[in-house]
């Protein structure tokens, strides 16, 4: 355990140092640098800028002919409404993708063991048939889909979602662990073979303790994807039981007279959990990827 | 050949799951039957609605129609089932695969007429001729309105109101500043034109317009305006041919209209270009008599802030469209489902769900003192106009045909076809 | 056979849930829906099978492949492709190279390049759509309206709704949200060199330039590789966000997925499911060189 929660604490290695040169002082190369480095910074942030202008401007004062202005005057109405309409939503979210991302992240952890480590003839052929699954258009499994899952009689909304998110996110996770778990050491499975421990022992007390680091990537990616999803949310809840895409699509593509900055404070409500995690774990997310995830 | 025995054993694996599959798909075919049994009787405990009436005006109706379906059915609990989003096209899309998927909301939904016919094709709604009886509806509809909705003499929904979709609306402002008179209307696609060109040189948008089903709607009225009524209807059932040089001519002041519009058109939905009209960006705007509740919303007053008037050529003409309800075959509540039609064809319900919405009520014997100034004249136009059924929203064709239409607009307004490519789309789509 | 059990036992367990799965929900309905575009269900009274319906080979894939209106579609997703891929190559490149040496408020950078990712299609729809406004001159809005404030008016254009270039801008905001993914991709790429080959390297006498150009550009190919990988196959789907910022019907931004959905609302199902059995083949074509090619790395290491 501690080996991993090194890995955790010392998520990315201090960039590499050694040029002189380049270190103190005033320098027409590294000014240029930073200039281009704030330039795109500027870039990317112009969406966001719009989208909370927008969202503390009063409805007149919301129009896209005024988009760059800033609010006449501010007010808090668009953020309480957006609330109200989307926090039941928001709720179950939190229920579906918690669960979703906890247990594709161990199904895939078991899979990319298993398949990094078990080398029997057509290993390859079965990974390859798994991660094309990556790559299948949802909608043209919709009908059937649908079929499937009411035969098996799984109930609308949360439950529905959250085996989707564990189904389909199968062939990423198990890319991810699979190709971490190949950069293990073999010596560190073969000591515990010699002692003694099964595959699943071996699993469960040399192996799993070291996957943080993948385990972090995959809950991340799982987590984004399975909240920002909205074509399963369309399909397999209702806007009574759906995730907040659901929720705020009603509220931003109503029917009559948009409210445009009540869509966008919802927008950015709907966004705040996975920029939080983004924010928050966004160098263990590059330390994870970095931890062999990424090797092609 | 331990390996080869183990895929043997996978490739069973799957085999039987795809058995399982098939299996399980089939048996719901076959439960379908065993459920169309008529409309008698069954669950009435809870009814789930499908619409897309998720917010604004429509919103409000629905509220207003369920409280009054809790007073009258205060036994059925109500479960919303409505789904927002593009006009409908993602709960369009929703029920589609649901229907498919044997997995029927209570009731849903659908528009009078073409629309209705797929569902019916695919043997997916009941007949409900026999609540009609029930209900005493027969005598309260326009006969009109009931040939919309029956085919081979049994009726497959309860239309809950009525719309019209041939109303130009038009800002009193922009026409003075461009020299108009607000309170002139124009009897040809040409007089309008002239019109136009005022507005245009006086620098705002002519004619505001949206997204590609509202140029569909823009197009239907112009070829009821060339056409004429039974012209128009003609282009529907055989009786007009599409390679016809009326319609030619009736395209060319469509592509003419068209250069009167705003450049974003295809970034917006209907209420972005009738708020073009409130704004008084833009002079005027075709668009069906739902937007008179952004006119309402908005607090502007018919006659001094805004005008509205049939679109040119097309008076004495009412291009309608209805909203119906239906029940789905396999419902699981059929009961709640019919309680929810008797208070959809009910005089309380239709009042209150048309004051709410702005739409007129599909009874002619509601009481139009009740309604406001536009819907009285939309109440009095339905009585005495000729009855056309609109293309852009279901009632003239099935699905499948307007999706083709529109594609073909779509071609054509961005400029990737010329009009005679656009005829024969047109004719193609038509012929599909 | 007990020690057969105890080897092929344990794994099995473990993979043997996710096999199945795999299994039904992916090539189970990848099946069921080649088998549907093999047929002539074309109507709504086809798809209930209350009119006959019949197999008819590869029929759909020749009228679709035919028909000028889906290859327009076609050349709009290879269009597509070709931005998002090379805009998010570029940026993510250049973020992780500039990002790479040393960097004060290197986390910030990062948080905030990264952070698109996070958002969903239906959310950055809301304000895209508003962005990507078409109008120029007095009625400009979003970044029309921007250009004319910086006084770039030049850039002014009307964005996706221009026929054949329309697509293209569409791509503007997958490449806003992925360029930060590709960027933590190279840059763990990066940083995943061995420090002992640039010390070789810059023993060598190599300069900063040539270190990069020779010893660790090199280095990051593989990187590269799953990036076009992920971000391609993102692309081959792209749905919501062509759902959010424009509309299903709008001919200037037609791809194969929205023509899958079109038809499948206009209840021909056979073409739906060609159009996604082609889109299947076009991701085949992506992916599986690439997994030959995975594949044998692996074996030569």
């Amino acid at each position: 355990m501690t080996a991993a929660a090194a890995e955790l604490t010392t998520p990315i290695p201090a960039a590499d140092r050694a040029p002189a040169r380049s270190r103190g002082g005033f320098s027409v190369g590294r000014t240029l640098k930073y200039a281009v480095l704030l330039a795109f910074l500027l870039v990317v942030l112009i969406p966001v800028y719009v989208l909370v202008v927008t969202s503390f401007k009063g409805p007149g004062d919301a129009s896209p002919a005024r988009a760059w202005n800033l609010p006449t005057t501010w007010t808090l109405d668009n953020w309480t409404a957006a609330w109200t309409a989307l926090s039941p939503a928001l709720w179950r979210t939190v229920q579906m993708v918690v669960p979703a991302a906890i247990i594709s992240s161990f199904l895939g952890s078991m899979n990319g063991f298993v398949l990094s480590r078990w080398r029997f003839r057509g290993a390859d052929l079965v990974f390859t048939l798994i991660l094309f699954g990556m790559f299948i258009p949802y909608q043209a499994v919709m009908i059937p889909l649908l079929q499937l899952m009411l035969g098996m009689g799984v109930p609308s909304g949360v439950p529905s979602l959250i085996l989707l998110h564990v189904i389909y996110g199968i062939p990423i996770t198990t890319l991810i662990f699979r190709n971490y778990y190949q950069t293990i050491p073999n010596e560190l499975i073969e000591a515990s073979r010699v002692d003694g421990a099964g595959m699943l022992r071996t699993y469960a007390s040399v192996v799993l303790p070291i996957s943080v680091p993948s385990f972090v990537v995959v809950l991340i990616w799982q987590f984004t994807s399975a909240w920002n999803d909205f074509l399963f949310a369309v399909f397999f809840s209702s806007s009574q039981n759906g995730p907040v895409t659901l929720a705020l699509n009603n509220l931003a593509n109503g029917a009559l007279l948009t409210n445009y900055g009540q869509s966008m404070a919802g927008a950015l409500l709907a966004s705040f959990p996975t920029l939080l995690v983004y924010v928050l774990l966004g160098k263990y997310f590059i330390g994870g990827l970095m931890s062999g995830s990424v090797k092609g | 050949m331990r390996t080869g025995r183990r895929i043997t054993a996978v490739a069973a694996g799957i085999a039987a799951v795809s058995l399982a599959l098939a299996a399980c798909s089939s048996g719901g075919e076959g439960g379908t039957d065993d459920e169309t049994g008529g409309t008698g009787g069954g669950d009435a405990s809870e009814v789930e609605v499908f619409t897309w009436w998720a917010s604004g005006s429509e919103k409000l109706g629905l509220d207003a129609l369920v409280g009054v379906f809790e007073d009258q059915h205060p036994d059925t609990k109500f479960v919303n089932g409505a789904v927002a989003g593009g006009a409908g096209s993602a709960a369009k899309d929703l029920l589609q695969s649901r229907l498919q998927a044997n997995d029927p909301p209570d009731t849903f939904q659908a528009h009078a007429g073409a629309e209705l016919q797929d569902y019916i094709d695919a043997g997916q709604v009941e007949d409900v001729s026999s609540l009609y009886d029930e209900f005493g509806l027969r005598d309260v509809f326009p006969e009109d309105l009931v040939d919309r909705l029956t085919v081979d003499g049994k009726i497959y929904s309860i239309p809950s109101n009525i719309h019209r979709a041939n109303v130009t609306w038009a800002n009193t402002q922009v026409l003075t500043d461009a020299g108009l008179d607000p309170e002139a209307t124009y009897a040809t696609m040409d007089d309008w034109f002239t019109a136009l060109d005022a507005v245009k040189d006086s620098g705002k948008t002519a004619l505001s317009v949206a997204t590609t089903w509202t140029q569909v709607q823009l197009l239907e009225t112009v070829l009821l305006a060339d056409l004429g009524a039974e012209g128009y209807s003609g282009l529907w059932d055989g009786s007009t041919d599409w390679a016809s040089a009326e319609v030619t001519s009736a395209l060319e002041d469509f592509e003419k209209l068209m250069t009167y519009t705003n450049t974003d058109r295809d970034g917006l939905d209907w209420p972005d270009a009738t708020q073009q009209i409130i704004d008084g960006q833009a002079g005027f705007n075709v668009m069906g008599d739902w937007a008179v509740a952004a006119f309402d919303e908005a607090g502007k007053t018919a006659g001094t802030d805004y005008v509205y008037f049939p679109v040119p050529g097309t008076d004495g003409v009412f291009d309608f469209l209805a909203d119906s309800f239906t029940l789905p075959v396999g419902a699981p509540h059929p009961g709640g489902a019919k309680n929810w039609l008797d208070t959809v064809g009910s005089l309380d319900g239709q009042v209150a769900f048309n004051k709410a919405k702005g739409s007129i009520p599909a009874r002619t014997d509601a009481d139009a003192s009740e309604f406001s100034e536009y819907q009285q004249s939309a109440i009095t136009s339905f009585g005495e106009d000729t009855i056309v059924s609109s293309l852009a929203h279901g009632a003239a064709v099935p699905v499948a045909t307007l999706n083709s239409i529109s594609d073909a607009t779509s071609k054509f307004t961005t400029g990737a076809s010329d009009l005679a490519t656009f005829q024969s789309d047109l004719a193609a789509a038509a012929g599909a | 056979m007990p020690r057969n059990l105890r080897r092929w036992g344990p794994p099995l367990l473990l993979i043997s849930p996710s096999l199945i799965l795999v299994a039904v929900f992916v090539y189970g309905l990848l099946g069921v829906n080649a088998k549907t575009a093999m047929t002539d269900v074309h109507t709504a009274a086809q798809t209930t099978g209350r009119a006959p319906s019949s197999f008819v080979g590869l029929e759909n894939f020749g009228d679709l492949l035919t028909s000028p209106d889906f290859q327009h579609s076609l050349r709009n997703l290879v269009l597509y492709t070709v931005v998002f891929l090379a805009g998010t190559m570029l940026f993510g490149f250049l973020w992780a190279w500039l990002l790479d040496r040393p960097v004060r408020f290197e986390g910030l950078f990062r948080s905030i390049y990264l952070f698109p990712m996070a958002v969903s299609f239906v959310a950055s729809g809301v304000v895209w759509r508003w962005l990507l406004n078409s109008n120029q001159g007095e009625s400009a809005s979003g970044l029309n309206r921007l250009f004319q404030m910086v006084g770039l008016d030049f850039l002014q254009n009307n964005w996706w709704n221009s026929v054949n270039w329309g697509i293209a801008a569409i791509a503007i905001p997958a490449v806003w949200q992925l360029s930060g993914y590709v960027m933590a991709l190279f840059l763990a790429g990066f940083r995943g060199i061995p420090h002992e080959l640039r010390e070789a390297a810059r023993m060598d006498g190599a300069s900063e330039w040539k270190l990069y150009r020779h010893v660790l550009f090199p280095q990051l190919s593989p990187v590269a590789l799953s990036a076009v990988i992920i971000v391609g196959h993102m692309s081959l789907k792209a749905f919501d966000l062509i759902m959010s910022i424009s509309k299903p019907a709008n001919y200037q931004t037609k791809v194969p997925a929205i023509d899958m959905y079109v038809f499948k609302s206009s209840f021909d199902y056979a073409s739906s499911a060609a159009v996604g059995v082609i889109l299947l083949v076009v991701v085949a074509v992506l992916i599986v060189p690439y997994l030959v090619h995975l594949n044998r790395t692996e074996k030569h290491r």
